[in-house]
C-alpha cells in the first residue's frame, strides 16, 4: 500500500513538472517573454533593468530554474493592473470560486441521485422518460446560455433573484462567505443553479444506470424473494452498491466545476478566480493568467490524487496485491 | 451488391424506428441546407454594411423594416436582421465544429494506430501526453492555449483540435490493439505486406466506423466550445460572427429586455447541438451489435 502510494504520489509530481514546463514553453518559448512578462508601459531602461532581473539574459535551462524556483517560493510575477503579487489576486479569489462549486456540487447530488434512481426503477414510465429527456437538455445545453435565460427570466423579467455579484458575506475561520446570509443566498442561488446543471445531468444518468443494473442483480431478486421490503432493497441493496464510483465521479467533477465556473462566473460577475483569469486574458495581465494556470494545475492534480486514494481506499478490488480470482 | 443494400436497408429501418431520431435527422439536414444557403434565403446579407440601417436597429421580432420586409426575430443594435444573421453564424460554427473534428480524427487515428503498432517506449509517451491533457476539462486546456497564442480564426480551430486530438487517439489505440491480435493481421503478415499496409489498409477500416460515431457527437462538443469560448471573447473575431458571438453581443441589451437577440441565436445553437447528439446517440445504437 505503501508502496503504490509513493508511485502515485511520485506520478502526480511527475504531472507537475510536466505541466509547469509546458506553461514555461508557452510563456517563454512561444511568446516573447519580454511582451509577456514585462509592463509594455515600461520605458527602455526599465525593461533592461527587468530582462537583468529576470535572467531572461541567460540559457532556458537556467530560465526554467529561475522560473521553477520562483513558482516553489510562491512568487509568480506581480500583476501589471494591480501592481500586487498575482498570486495574492488568485488567493483572494479562490473562496468565492470554491464556494461556488461546492453549493453546484450539493444541488447536483441532492437532486441528481433521487432523480436518477427514481428514472432507473421506472425507466419506461413517463416519470422516467421525462427526466431522462430532462438530462439530455441538461448534457446539450450550453452553460452560458443557460446562465442568460436565468439572468433573464428571474432577473430581468420576474425580479426576484439579483442577476450579478456575491452579495454581503460574513466571515467563517477568516473566509468570507456568501451562503450565510440572506443575500448572499440569494446572490448565489442562481450562478450555482447554472453551475449545477451540467453535473446533475451527469449523476442522474450515472445513478440511472447503475440502478438498472444492479436492480438485475441476484443479490436483490434474493433480497426480494427473503421478503425484504421494496424500499430496503432500493436503499440498503441497490443505493449502497453503486453509491461509490457515483462519489468518485463527483470527487472527480469537483475540478471540472472549478474549471467551468470560469464560464458562469463571467455571465454572473461572480467575483471568483475565473472571472479574474478572463478579466486578465482581456487585459493581457500575463502574470496574473500565468498564476492561475499554476494554480488551477496544482489543484487538479491534488484532487485526482485524493480521489483515486479515495476509491482505493473504498473499493479494495483495487488495491494493489490483490488479486482477482 | 445485394447483400451491401440489404445491411443498409437494415440500417435505415433501425434508425428510422425511432420517431425523436428520425426527426432529428431532418431537423439536421433541414440546419445544414439552411446554413449553406444562407447567402440565397436571407432578406439581407448581414455584414453588408450597405444593407443596415442604424434607424432599424433594437427592432423586436414581427417588426418592418425600413426596405419593407418583416424582422421575424427582431433586429441587433446595428440593425441587422437576426434571423439572417443567425443564418450566416450557424454557417461559421458548423463550419468550424465540423472541420476541427475531422482534422483532430486524422490526427487521433495515425497517432494512436502508431502508438498502437510501436509499443514500447513511444506507446507510453503518447498514452502519458494523452492521460495529461484528458485529466484536464476541454474548456480549461482550449482556455489555456488560447491565452498564450492569441486569438484568430486559425487559433480556435487549433485550440479544438488539440482539445479533440487526445480523445481519438485513445480510442484508436485500444481498438487496434484488439484487432492487431486478430487472424487477419496474422494473414496479412504472412503474405508479406509492409507495417504501414497493414495498419492503414486492413486495421483501419476495422476502426473506423465506431469513431464516425463517436466524432458525430464531438462535432456537438466542438460546436459548444467555439460558441462558449467566443461568448467569453476569446473565441472567433468580429469578423467572422458565430453562433457564440452573437449571443455574446446580445448580453448587453438582456438586462434591458431586449431578449431576442441572445435567445434566438441561443435556441439555433440548442437545436443544432441535441439534433446532432441525437443523431449521434440513435447512429451509436443502431450500429452497436451488441444491443441487436
Amino acid at each position: 500500500m505503501l508502496n503504490y502510494l509513493l508511485r502515485r504520489l511520485a506520478g502526480s509530481l511527475a504531472a507537475l513538472v510536466a505541466m509547469s514546463l509546458l506553461v514555461f514553453a508557452g510563456v517563454y518559448a512561444i511568446g516573447n517573454p519580454v511582451d509577456i512578462l514585462i509592463n509594455p508601459q515600461a520605458d527602455q531602461t526599465e525593461i533592461a533593468r527587468t530582462i537583468a532581473q529576470l535572467g531572461l539574459d541567460r540559457p532556458l535551462w537556467e530560465q526554467y530554474w529561475i522560473f521553477l524556483k520562483g513558482a516553489l517560493g510562491g512568487d509568480l510575477g506581480k500583476s501589471f493592473v494591480a501592481s500586487v503579487p498575482a498570486i495574492d489576486l488568485i488567493l483572494e479569489r479562490m473562496p468565492a470560486t470554491l464556494e461556488l462549486a461546492f453549493v453546484a456540487m450539493a444541488i447536483a447530488i441532492v437532486l441528481g441521485i433521487p432523480l436518477g434512481l427514481l428514472a432507473g426503477l421506472k425507466p419506461g414510465s413517463w416519470v422516467g422518460r421525462t427526466i431522462m429527456a430532462g438530462s439530455i437538455l441538461g448534457f446539450s445545453l450550453p452553460t452560458f446560455w443557460v446562465g442568460l435565460m436565468l439572468i433573464l427570466v428571474f432577473s430581468v423579467q420576474l425580479g426576484w433573484l439579483p442577476s450579478t455579484g456575491r452579495g454581503a458575506t460574513v466571515d467563517l475561520c477568516g473566509i468570507p462567505v456568501s451562503f450565510l446570509t440572506w443575500d448572499g443566498l440569494r446572490h448565489l442561488l442562481l450562478p450555482a443553479t447554472n453551475l449545477a446543471l451540467f453535473e446533475l445531468s451527469l449523476l442522474l444518468r450515472l445513478t440511472r444506470a447503475g440502478t438498472r443494473e444492479a436492480m438485475l442483480q441476484d443479490y436483490v431478486r434474493y433480497a426480494r424473494a427473503k421478503g425484504v421490503p421494496e424500499r430496503d432493497v432500493v436503499r440498503v441493496h441497490v443505493l449502497r452498491n453503486i453509491l461509490i464510483p457515483i462519489v468518485t465521479v463527483a470527487g472527480l467533477e469537483l475540478g471540472s466545476l472549478i474549471a467551468f465556473a470560469i464560464i458562469t462566473e463571467t455571465v454572473f460577475a461572480w467575483p471568483g478566480m475565473g472571472k479574474l483569469l478572463i478579466d486578465s486574458i482581456n487585459m493581457l495581465d500575463r502574470p496574473v493568467i500565468v498564476a492561475y494556470l499554476l494554480v488551477i494545475v496544482s489543484l487538479f492534480i491534488v484532487i485526482n490524487l485524493l480521489v483515486d486514494l479515495l476509491y482505493t481506499a473504498l473499493d479494495p478490488r483495487l488495491r494493489p496485491g490483490h488479486t482477482t480470482s | 451488391m445485394s447483400a451491401a443494400l440489404s445491411t443498409t436497408r437494415a440500417f435505415v429501418a433501425g434508425y428510422a424506428r425511432d420517431r425523436i431520431a428520425l426527426a432529428a435527422f431532418w431537423m439536421l439536414c433541414a440546419l445544414l441546407l439552411a446554413a449553406l444557403a444562407a447567402p440565397l434565403v436571407t432578406p439581407q446579407n448581414p455584414y453588408d454594411l450597405a444593407q443596415l440601417d442604424i434607424l432599424d436597429a433594437k427592432l423586436a421580432p414581427g417588426a418592418q423594416s425600413a426596405a419593407g420586409y418583416t424582422y421575424w426575430l427582431g433586429s441587433d443594435d446595428q440593425g441587422r436582421d437576426m434571423a439572417s444573421a443567425i443564418l450566416y453564424g450557424l454557417r461559421i460554427s458548423l463550419g468550424v465544429g465540423v472541420l476541427s473534428t475531422v482534422v483532430a480524427l486524422g490526427l487521433g487515428l495515425v497517432i494512436g494506430l502508431i502508438a498502437a503498432r510501436a509499443g514500447g517506449w513511444l506507446d507510453a509517451l503518447i498514452m502519458r501526453i494523452v492521460d495529461l491533457q484528458l485529466s484536464f476539462p476541454s474548456i480549461l486546456v482550449a482556455l489555456i492555449l488560447l491565452a498564450l497564442v492569441g486569438q484568430g480564426v486559425d487559433k480556435i480551430v487549433i485550440a479544438l483540435i488539440v482539445v479533440q486530438w487526445a480523445y481519438y487517439a485513445r480510442t484508436v489505440r485500444g481498438a487496434a490493439l484488439v484487432e492487431l491480435r486478430r487472424e487477419y493481421v496474422d494473414a496479412a503478415v504472412c503474405a508479406g505486406y509492409s507495417g504501414a499496409r497493414i495498419l492503414f489498409r486492413h486495421v483501419l477500416p476495422n476502426v473506423l466506423p465506431p469513431l464516425i460515431v463517436v466524432a458525430t457527437v464531438q462535432v456537438a462538443h466542438a460546436i459548444a466550445l467555439e460558441a462558449t469560448l467566443s461568448f467569453l471573447g476569446l473565441g472567433m473575431p468580429i469578423t467572422s460572427p458565430s453562433l457564440g458571438l452573437l449571443i455574446a453581443n446580445g448580453y448587453t441589451h438582456l438586462l434591458s429586455g431586449k431578449y431576442w437577440i441572445s435567445f434566438f441565436p441561443g435556441i439555433a445553437l440548442l437545436l443544432t447541438i441535441v439534433a446532432i447528439n441525437l443523431v449521434g446517440d440513435q447512429l451509436r445504437d443502431v450500429l452497436n451489435p451488441r444491443l441487436k
